[in-house]
C-alpha cells in the first residue's frame, strides 16, 4: 500500500475549498507537455530509454528548487489499487496508472510531486508538468507550473522548434504545450437544461469539456471539465485570459440559472435538493454514480442558501472518499466488492450526521 | 496488371518497400492491400485526428502525404504510422513530415506559429541579437517561400526590432 500521508497535503489540497469561486469551481489544473531532444517519442521509444528518461529528469528535480523534496511514486511498481487512487485524488491521468480499458502501466510510468506542482513521468509525452489549486486560479497556478518548467528546462535539453515550438508526441498539444482546465459544478445549467446551448458555445470559441476525470471520462454529478483546445497560435497568457474569461462567463450563467430556478420553481428545487440530502443521509446502499448525483443536489442546495449548515469541504471530501478505490483503501475490502455500495451508504452517513452533531 | 497475391483482381496500389537495402515493389489490388494492412488513399480514416479531420470536411487522405516509404531519418517512423496511431515517433519527424504536419496544424490550431514562451531564451547564455537575427531571416526566407506572408510581415517587424 502506498503511504498518501508522504505528501503534505494528502495529495487533496485542491479540495479543501479554500480558493476563489470554490462554491462553483473544485479545482483549477494546468499542465505543460515537454520533451527531452534526445530522446524519441514514447510511441517508438524502449524501456531502457524511458528508464534513462527518469533518471534524467530525477537528477533535474534534485537539484531545483521546486521538486527538491519531491515524493516520487513509481506507477508501474504499484498495485492498481494504488493506481487507482491516486487517479482518483486527480494527480494522475488515467493513461499513466494504466486504467484505460485495454491499457497496461508503461515500464517507467513515474510521478514527482512537491505540494501542489509536480511531474509526470512516462506519460504521452516524456513529462507533463503540472500543477493543482483549489478553486479558480489560474494565475496562480500558472504561475507556480511556470516557474518550475523554467528550474527544468535550465537543466533540461527540451525539444524545441522555432516556429512550432515546444515539440509533442501528438499535434494537438504542439507549441505551448498547455492545456488548462477548469473543474466547474453545473447542475443550475443542467436543470434549465441551458447546458448544451452553453456547450456549444464554448466550443465554437476554442474550449472543450471533459468529466469528472478529465480526458475521455464521462460528466457524472454535473461537474464539467473546461479547457482551452488549441494550444498552438497564441502565448500562453493569451490562452490563459481567454479560458479566465470564459469560465467567468459561465459562473455567471450558472448563477442566473439558480437564480431563475429559485425565482420560479422555489417548491420543485426546494423539494429536489433536499431529496438528496435525505436520501444520501439514510439510505442504506449507494453506488458512486448515485452519491456523485446526490451530491450534486446537495451542493446546489448549500450554493443557493436552501441548506444552511453542510461546509462546502464536507461536499468536496464525500466526493473523493466515496471513489471506488478511496471507499475500498478506508474499508479494507476490494474494490469490486459487492458491499462496496452499502459502506458508500454507511460512510456518507456518518460524515453527514458528524456534521449536524457539529451543528449542535 | 494483376495483383501480385492473389493473382486475380487488378492491382491499384503499388507499395515500395525497403527491406536490408533491397528494393522490391508489390502491386495488389484494394482487397488484399487492406488484408496486408496497407491503407489506400480511399480508405476509411482510423485515427480520432482523421475523423477530427473528416468533420472538418476534409479527410485526412487529402493530406499532401509524403510517398508511404519516406521514413523519419531518426526513428523510423512513416507518415503512414502517424496516420494510424495519431503520435509521432521523435521530434525529427516535425522536420521529416514538415509539410503536411503544417496542414494538420493550421487545421487543429488555426496558425502554425509558436507565439508562446521561447525555451532558448530561458536558457542561461542566450543567443545573441546576431544569432537570433540571423535565425529569424532564416525563417522569413521560408515564409516567404511557402507564402506565409502574416507570418513575414510578423519576423520582418521582428527583426527590424533587433537590428
Amino acid at each position: 500500500m502506498i503511504d498518501l500521508s508522504l505528501l503534505t497535503d494528502g495529495g487533496v489540497g485542491w479540495l479543501d475549498a479554500s480558493g476563489p469561486s470554490s462554491h462553483l469551481v473544485l479545482s483549477t489544473r494546468i499542465r505543460l507537455a515537454r520533451n527531452l531532444a534526445d530522446h524519441v517519442f514514447q510511441s517508438r521509444n524502449s524501456e531502457t530509454e524511458r528508464e534513462g528518461i527518469l533518471n534524467t529528469v530525477e537528477q533535474a528535480a534534485r537539484e531545483s528548487v521546486l521538486l527538491r523534496r519531491a515524493t516520487r511514486y513509481r506507477l508501474d511498481r504499484l498495485d492498481r489499487i494504488d493506481r487507482q487512487l491516486l487517479h482518483e485524488r486527480h494527480l494522475v491521468s488515467k493513461e499513466l496508472a494504466g486504467l484505460e480499458p485495454d491499457g497496461r502501466v508503461r515500464s517507467g510510468a513515474s510521478l514527482l510531486i512537491q505540494d501542489r506542482i509536480g511531474v509526470m513521468l512516462n506519460e504521452e509525452d516524456h513529462l507533463r508538468i503540472q500543477g493543482l489549486h483549489s478553486g479558480f486560479a489560474l494565475a496562480q497556478t500558472y504561475a507556480e507550473v511556470d516557474r518550475l518548467d523554467a528550474e527544468l528546462g535550465q537543466r533540461l535539453a527540451f525539444a524545441f522548434h522555432p516556429e512550432f515550438g515546444y515539440l509533442t508526441s501528438c499535434p494537438t498539444n504542439v507549441g505551448t504545450g498547455l492545456r488548462a482546465s477548469v473543474l466547474i459544478h453545473l447542475p443550475g445549467l443542467v436543470l434549465t437544461k441551458e447546458i448544451s446551448k452553453v456547450l456549444q458555445g464554448l466550443a465554437q470559441v476554442g474550449l472543450t469539456h471533459r468529466g469528472l476525470y478529465g480526458e475521455g471520462s464521462e460528466v457524472v454529478g454535473n461537474f464539467f471539465q473546461l479547457s482551452n483546445q488549441t494550444t498552438l497560435g497564441s502565448s500562453e497568457q493569451e490562452l490563459l485570459d481567454h479560458l479566465g474569461k470564459m469560465v467567468r462567463q459561465v459562473m455567471d450563467y450558472e448563477e442566473q440559472a439558480r437564480q431563475v430556478l429559485v425565482r420560479d420553481a422555489p417548491t420543485v428545487i426546494e423539494d429536489k435538493v433536499w431529496r438528496a440530502y435525505g436520501l444520501l443521509r439514510y439510505a442504506r446502499s449507494l453506488s458512486f454514480e448515485e452519491a456523485m448525483n446526490l451530491l450534486s443536489g446537495v451542493r446546489l442546495g448549500v450554493g443557493v442558501g436552501l441548506i444552511p449548515d453542510v461546509a462546502m469541504y464536507t461536499m468536496n471530501k464525500l466526493l473523493v472518499y466515496t471513489q471506488p478505490a478511496h471507499l475500498a483503501v478506508a474499508e479494507g475490502i476490494s474494490p469490486e466488492d459487492a458491499d462496496l455500495p452499502l459502506r458508500r451508504a454507511r460512510f456518507v452517513r456518518k460524515v453527514l450526521e458528524s456534521e449536524v452533531g457539529r451543528r449542535g | 496488371m494483376s495483383c501480385d497475391q492473389c493473382h486475380e483482381r487488378e492491382a491499384v496500389i503499388h507499395l515500395t518497400q525497403i527491406v536490408n537495402e533491397q528494393v522490391t515493389t508489390l502491386h495488389l489490388c484494394e482487397k488484399c492491400a487492406a488484408e496486408k494492412g496497407v491503407e489506400s488513399p480511399g480508405s476509411a480514416v482510423k485515427t480520432p485526428l482523421g475523423s477530427f479531420l473528416a468533420a472538418m470536411g476534409k479527410g485526412a487522405e487529402q493530406l499532401q502525404a509524403p510517398r508511404s516509404t519516406e521514413t523519419c531519418p531518426r526513428c523510423g517512423a512513416t507518415f503512414q504510422d502517424f496516420r494510424e496511431s495519431g503520435r509521432l515517433g521523435c521530434s525529427d519527424c516535425y522536420h521529416a513530415f514538415e509539410a503536411p504536419l503544417r496542414d494538420l496544424l493550421r487545421r487543429l490550431h488555426g496558425s502554425t506559429h509558436h507565439l508562446g514562451e521561447r525555451y532558448a531564451e530561458r536558457e542561461p547564455s542566450a543567443a545573441s541579437n546576431g544569432q537570433q537575427a540571423a535565425e529569424i531571416r532564416e525563417q522569413l526566407r521560408l515564409a516567404v517561400e511557402t507564402e506565409n506572408f502574416e507570418l513575414a510581415a510578423e519576423l520582418r517587424d521582428r527583426l527590424r526590432v533587433l537590428e
